[in-house]
């Protein structure tokens, strides 16, 4: 409904700047023009999230408050509030561009490293503000870990891919509580049983979902409280992507997660709560049951059931 | 009245299954109408004509119920529908469940019609059964248009007949029961003619759950097991 009206609203003016480019400041026209921008503010002010963004404050891990990014000068999210609750995954779908890779990269401070980056609002890791000047995002990147979409191993031996952030980071005192370090994070990730006998060949060695299991390893070795995951299956055949989505389920119980993912299934099987994005709007957020089965938004239908949005 | 879109996916053919899908469904209810209507007439006209008609040819809407179900199966494999269509696919599934249903009590009709079609001589009955069918069937077709229009408004004010129907039997019987007192050589037939009724009063009960069915179509809520009332407060509600 609201595309189309501004689909037509743009016509309309395109068609008024086409037809009389001359007289384009007659008082009539201007009235129009005047108009559209009115109906145009009246749109934005209509973007509204459906559903429930925020949790009990007690169950809240991270909070985003009324953030907007911009690339330069193209504003890429909008204006988004919404709580990540304490041991929950959260998925976070819609269509290509819609910002939700950039949302998620927020809450980590990894739009930090694209220079022309600019996030405006609020977020908050228990209630302490992520974007304030002390923060150390290195610090912070270790308390809100990240995997990506390709498993990016470093091209160093399976041990040392987990044991490269205990060391900078200093949790290991000597080298057996290192060794302890490495594998309870490899069992956590449902790897060690496979690479036990083999920690000191490469990483890079790896098949590719043992490699994505490596890289989530190596970001709960540093004892996370939150797991980012973009895309973190794209890549992987669909019995390591099983494996992923198995980890994930056991894994919510120690971290909080966060993941953006292009397969609706995914999202519908592994998270409790289900954001969609849409041209770097949230327009609904709830209970994954309740998305996947009963959507308000027509956006949100239209998405998940494969309709032209 | 709403709009599933069920024609505007991305991918043509589904579109088109779903369209299919809903056309069969809408195919296996007029059969299962028209089994009702004739079986009622058999029995109310005598015609063994009729009622032989019905009592065999309840295999044609047996075969369609299977050919939806798996075609159902199907989608449900490969599209792995979401939302408004996981909605209408499950509506789908219960909806030719009750239409067989109500197939199987038309058939039963046109057994003991043609069973009581040699012994036409129960008149004063026929009147009452006869409005008691028209009172079902025409829930049973009015259902089917709820569905095919999505109408929930509609569905909430076909279901709330059911108790009509309802009343009607509980009358019925009665008079059937009276009957048989009187007249103990009879009883067989008088039971079979109360058989009938009662068949024509559970294609009111189905015609019901179609209804519900739909509201769960179009709202996403489920309403069944819960009274008239709560529904009508429940549809207002969202």
């Amino acid at each position: 409904m609201n595309a189309t009206l501004a689909v037509n609203t743009e016509k309309q003016v395109e068609n008024k700047v086409n037809k009389e480019p001359e007289d384009s400041l007659s008082a009539e026209n201007l009235n129009e023009l005047r108009e559209c921008d009115v109906r145009e503010s009246a749109k934005v002010a209509e973007y509204r999230t459906i559903g429930s963004p925020f949790v009990d404050e007690s169950r809240a891990k991270m909070q985003a408050r009324n953030v907007n990014v911009f690339y330069g000068d193209k504003q890429a999210i909008f204006d988004i509030s919404l709580d990540i609750g304490r041991n929950e995954v959260i998925a976070m779908i819609g269509p290509s561009g819609c910002g939700k890779s950039t949302f998620l990269r927020c809450l980590n401070r990894m739009n930090d490293i694209i220079p022309e980056c600019r996030v405006e609002g609020n977020v908050s890791l228990e209630k302490e503000d992520i974007y304030y000047s002390g923060q150390d995002a290195v610090l912070l990147r270790a308390r809100v870990g990240m995997v990506f979409q390709k498993p990016n191993p470093f091209p160093k031996t399976i041990y040392e891919n987990v044991a490269y952030g205990p060391r900078i980071h200093g949790l290991a005192q000597n080298k057996a509580e290192m060794d302890d370090i490495v594998e309870s994070s490899l069992r956590r990730a449902s790897l060690f049983d496979e690479v036990k006998d083999s920690l000191n060949k490469p990483g890079t060695g790896l098949s590719g979902g043992q490699q994505q299991r490596l890289c989530i390893a190596r970001a709960i070795a540093v004892s996370p409280e939150v797991i980012l995951m973009d895309e973190p299956c794209s890549a992987l055949d669909p019995i390591a992507t099983a494996r992923i989505e198995e980890l994930i389920d056991e894994l919510k119980s120690k971290y909080t997660i966060a993941i953006v993912t292009h397969s609706m299934q995914q999202a519908a099987r592994v998270s409790q709560r289900t954001a969609y994005f849409h041209l770097g709007k949230l327009i609904e957020i709830g209970d994954t049951r309740q998305i996947f089965t009963t959507p308000e938004h027509e956006l949100t239908e239209n998405y998940i059931t494969g309709r032209i949005g | 009245m709403e709009n599933l879109h069920i024609d505007q996916h991305i991918s043509q053919q589904y579109n088109q299954e779903l369209e299919d899908l809903r056309n069969k469904v809408l195919v296996m209810g007029g059969m299962v109408e028209n089994q009702c209507r004739l079986a009622l007439d058999a029995l109310i006209e005598g015609d063994s004509e009729k009622a032989e008609i019905v009592a065999t040819g309840d295999y044609k809407i047996n075969r369609l119920e299977v050919e939806i179900d798996a075609e159902c199966t199907d989608i449900l494999a490969r599209r792995q529908p979401a939302a408004s269509d996981l909605r209408f696919i499950i509506t789908v599934i219960k909806t030719i469940t009750d239409l067989e249903r109500v197939g199987d009590e038309a058939e039963k009709v046109g057994r003991f019609a043609l069973k009581l079609a040699s012994k036409h001589d129960r008149q004063p009955y026929y009147t009452d059964i006869r409005h008691l069918g028209d009172t079902a069937i025409g829930m049973l077709h009015d259902s089917l248009n709820a569905f095919a229009r999505l109408d929930i408004d509609d569905a909430v004010a076909i279901a709330a007949r059911d108790p009509e129907v309802d009343q009607e039997f509980e009358r019925l019987t009665r008079m059937l029961i009276t009957h048989m007192m009187e007249d103990p050589r009879e009883i067989k037939n008088v039971l079979r003619l109360n058989w009938c009724a009662r068949s024509l009063e559970r294609i009111g009960d189905h015609s019901s759950n179609l209804c519900e069915y739909v509201i769960y179509l179009v709202k996403g809520m489920d309403v069944r097991h819960i009274s008239l009332e709560q529904i009508q407060e429940k549809v207002r509600e969202v």
